[in-house]
Formats: structure tokens, sequence, C-alpha cells
């Protein structure tokens, strides 16, 4: 079986985060750069059927140079060769369809449910109408037997279970696996593992970010006593107006 | 500009932010045509006309009771050419998102998911995006002719702005391979709030201590008509079920109020919890994080303070 694991290069999850150049760059001055939460479970999950079932793992970002110690990490966590689409992922649709030209002859695409930094969540299903595969997102269970795949999809307020065959792309999140850590092995390893760089397909993109903006600040909280919880109440009712 | 809108329903019921999305392209200014999939309450569906839609389109073919985005992104592509529309909007659930995608691919439309308030018209036609998990936004130039929007909960302010109209009949042509999986079965949490579209939320972390005494904070939640959540360490404990976690990799909510209890705040936890409108925090170290980014908070011992708000809460009403 080939699996393809498609991964974003985003800023850690407790990054601060800050707009330049008018508000039309991240400003990415001290900040860390780690495997995508989602992608990290999807890659996890990968690794786990490779380790049970036999697979080999190819691991794919859309992304400039600097992602390149991001897919190293994968390599190193399990994945047996990488491949980097020499492009910023500027648009999901863009995206998905650098993902779809390298995703022929692939059994199982994974990737998160969304990127942490834009939360587009629709690469993975682009992709599937794109090479008119099926797609599954957000997927918490998978689980392969011969061509059939068992699924479980989170929904809103529980669990919807599902069936299909491969080849098939999944969006993944929690708990479909335990994220992996690298050992010592893994990453001397991961150094000498492929890594090839392609162009991207050009294509007109749909959508533009014409700029960023952050949230207005919060204004400073109002303390209440623990013995006069009835003015919380009434501060509820009155000020807030939320009861 | 004619929208088509894609309302939902859960138990033939049509889902609240699916009313947002109907007001949402009310206010957008064209003729509103919402369209619902699968068995539907006949007078759900009348009622659509009261949020601003003037048509009211509905493909009743059972097999859609299975909500595959395939076969329903199949419908909608179908409707907006049949409808003449350019413009889809939904709700940015775990159907919409994927039926938003595949339409979007179908008929080469300019894409936006997460969408928080309604299109700037003024040069393009722009988007303002929640990114970064809540603690930013991005203003997003839809560019082709086609557009289809995903909107947040509380994107829109629902009103009544019409009467009930009159439902028709829309027939879908589906083939075998519009069902590319079959829903073996669903589990639901039943008779409760569901915590996406929550209007108050009541959450608790580790401070609870132990699942056995999450019957207090269910008793508030029944008292304020609540949905519950919990922090990831709670759900990864298995203290709770997965889908009531709330935070950056589980469920992002956007209550009117959200009230936090024995939640430390890490950066994770408010990154689900950052479009709330109002929050409330208990704590019993005055030093928690999550103090910073409350509206009110209580110092104190859950087990001391969530009675005494429960019975002040029904004292009030």
């Amino acid at each position: 079986m080939k699996i393809l694991v498609c991964i974003t290069h985003v800023p850690d999850t407790t990054s601060k985060i800050n707009f330049v150049e008018n508000n039309t760059k991240f400003d990415s001055t001290g900040v860390q750069y780690i495997i995508g939460p989602y992608d990290d479970y999807a890659l996890a999950r990968a690794v786990e059927l490779k380790e049970a079932q036999g697979a080999s793992v190819t691991v794919l970002n859309v992304g400039l140079a600097e992602t390149e110690p991001t897919l190293r990490k994968a390599l190193a966590i399990g994945a047996d060769d990488a491949v980097r689409v020499n492009s910023e992922p500027t648009d999901s649709f863009f995206v998905a369809t650098q993902i779809a030209e390298q995703a022929k002859g692939f059994d199982l695409v994974l990737m998160g449910r969304e990127s942490i930094d834009f939360n587009g969540g629709v690469v993975h299903s682009m992709v599937g109408e794109i090479l008119g595969l099926p797609s599954f997102s957000p997927v918490m269970k998978l689980e392969i037997e011969g061509s059939n795949v068992k699924m479980a999809r989170e929904i809103e307020g529980g669990k919807e279970y599902l069936e299909s065959s491969l080849p098939l792309i999944a969006g993944c999140q929690e708990p479909i696996a335990e994220w992996k850590i690298p050992n010592m092995r893994g990453i001397m390893s991961a150094r000498t593992k492929p890594l090839k760089v392609v162009e991207p397909k050009i294509i007109e993109q749909p959508t533009h970010i014409q700029k960023f903006e952050l949230p207005s600040p919060k204004g400073t909280v109002k303390m209440i006593s623990a013995d006069h919880v009835e003015e919380l109440v009434m501060l509820l009712k009155t000020e807030a107006k939320v009861l | 500009m004619a929208v088509l809108v894609f309302v939902e329903s859960a138990d033939g019921k049509i889902r609240k932010t699916c009313l947002e999305a109907v007001a949402y392209a009310h206010t957008m200014g064209g003729p509103v045509i919402a369209i619902a999939l699968g068995t539907v309450d006949q007078i759900e569906l009348e009622a659509l006309g009261k949020y601003g839609a003037g048509k009211v389109l509905h493909t009743s073919d059972e097999r859609l009771n299975q909500p595959l985005a395939k076969a329903y992104a199949a419908v909608l592509s179908k409707a907006m050419e049949d409808e003449n529309t350019d413009y889809l909007v939904l709700a940015n659930s775990s159907l919409g998102i994927p039926v938003a995608a595949q339409v979007s691919v179908r008929l080469k439309a300019s894409l936006a998911t997460n969408v928080v308030e309604l299109p700037d018209t003024g040069s393009g036609f722009v988007v303002k995006r929640s990114i970064y998990t809540g603690k930013a936004f991005s203003r997003v130039e839809l560019k082709n002719p086609r557009k289809v929007i995903a909107i947040k909960k509380n994107a829109a302010e629902l009103k009544e702005v019409g009467d009930k109209v009159t439902v028709t009949n829309y027939p879908a042509i589906l083939s075998d391979a519009d069902f590319n999986a079959k829903i073996t079965s669903t589990e639901k949490a039943t008779g409760e709030v569901l915590l996406p579209e929550a209007e108050i939320v009541v959450s608790g972390g580790r401070g609870m201590k132990g699942p056995e005494n999450w019957g207090m904070l269910e008793e508030l939640a029944r008292t304020l008509h609540a949905a519950t959540g919990c922090s990831k360490p709670v759900s990864d404990m298995g203290w709770r079920p997965h889908h009531e976690h709330v935070g950056q990799t589980g469920v992002k909510v956007a209550p009117q109020l959200y009230i936090a209890v024995g939640i430390s705040g890490a950066i994770q936890h408010l990154a689900g919890v950052n479009s709330s409108k109002y929050i409330v925090v208990i704590n019993k170290d005055p030093d928690a994080p999550f103090f910073k980014a409350a509206d009110y908070g209580i110092v104190g011992d859950a087990f001391d303070v969530i009675p005494k708000l429960t019975a002040a809460i029904k004292a009030a009403k």
C-alpha cells in the first residue's frame, strides 16, 4: 500500500500572532514552526499502518525551502521519502491542485482536517473532487481491511461510522492515532532519506488575501466575590444581557 | 444576485446556523432560494420564508437521508445551475464544509469557509474570515464569478423579515456513483443542546477532579439551557467524550456566554473559545491565565461556587 501524507508547516500553537508590511504578511519573528497538529495525527496513523500491515509513506508539503526541516521531522517520525512543491501555499484550491498532481498512484491520502493557520478545512475534499475519489473529514478512526476502509467521522454532538473503499482521501483529527515523537535512530536516518523538490503547476488562484487583522483587545475582567455569586447573575442579566 | 442557501436538518428540524445562513443571504440583498435535502418537516421548510427565503426547494429523495457530501454536492451544483445563481451560502459544519469544497471544484467557484461577516462589495467581493484559530482575521477577495461562502455561527443576526413560503419539489438526478460511502451508524447525544450551536456553554477542566463531579456542571447547564464542554486533558483522560472537547484541536464554540470552571486557560483552550461574546471564569487559582481573557471572574472553589451559582440563577428566574 502506498500512503501519501500531506503536512502543513505552521506556527506553534502557543505563538503570538502578529502581522507586518501594512498587515499583509505574517510576522515570523521568534515563531517556532511545527508540523500542523492535525497533520501530525495523519502522519502518526500512516506510520502505524506501515508498522502493522506494511506500506510506504511519502510525506508532502507545499511550501518554500524554509519548510524542509519540518519535512525532515516527518521523515524522522517514520515517513520514507518526502516531496516539497516549491511554492507558498496561498490558496486552498491552489494547494489542492498541487496535491492532486502528486497523489496519482497512491492508495490512501491522509492530511489534517485543517491547517491551524488559515483554518480552511477544505483541501482534502477538493483533492478528492479533482481526482474523482471519495474524501472524508474530520476522520477520528480509520481501519483498513483489504480495500475496505472503516471510518468514524466527528459530527456535531457525536460520531458517524462509515465504510468506503480505497483509494480515498481523509482529513484526520484526534484520536485517530497517538502523536509520535522521533527517536535518535529516526532523526539520524531522516538526514539521508530522499527529499524531492518539484515546481508547482501554475493556475489562476480563485482567492486573494488582501490583508490581515487582529481582534480588538479585551477589556479588563470584573472580579466578583465567591460569597456573592448573585452579583454575577445580576451582571449577566443587566450588563451583558445574556441571561 | 440570487443566492442559493443549503439548509441542513437534524431529525427533520432545520439547524439554527442554517437559519443564520438564510438571514445572511437575505442581508446580501438578492432573492434567496433555500434548498433542503432528505426528509424534513414541511412546517420547518415553510418557515424559512420568515428569515428571508423567497423560494424553498426540497429534494425529498430518501437516499439523501444518508448525509454524504458527494451526493449533496451533486444536487447543490445542479441546483445552482438550474436556478441560475452565482452564490451558495451554507453553514460551517461537518457536512457544510466538505459540501462547499466539492461544489467549488465542480463549478470553479471561489470558496471561503469560516466567514464571520457580511461581504464587502465596495470594490470586488471581499469576505472576512476567522484564521489562526480565532486569533486573527483575513480579508479575502473571491475572484471567480461563482462564489461559495461557509459562515460561522453568529455571522448574521436572526430576525423575522417575511412570511411563510410554499415549498417546491426539486427532483434530483443521482447515480450510484454519487453515493461513494455507506453510513453504517450514527452516535448522537440526544435531548441535549448541541455544543457547536449552543448560546450558553458550561465547561469543566481538571479542577473538577474527576468525571463523578460532572453532575453539578450538568445541573448548572440544565438551569441555563446550556451545552456542556470540557478542556483537552479532561477528554484525553476519558472523563468526558471527545466531542465535548473545546479548544485548538477540538470544537470551536461561539456562544453568547461561556462559563469555564476549573480550567486554567492554556492558549490552546482559549483558541476554541475566543469567539464567545462573554466569558465567565471560575477558578480557585487567582493567577490562572484564563482570568486575563475573561469578562467576569470568581476566585473560588468550584465545589462551593457552582451549587451557589445554580441556586442564584434559579432564584433570579
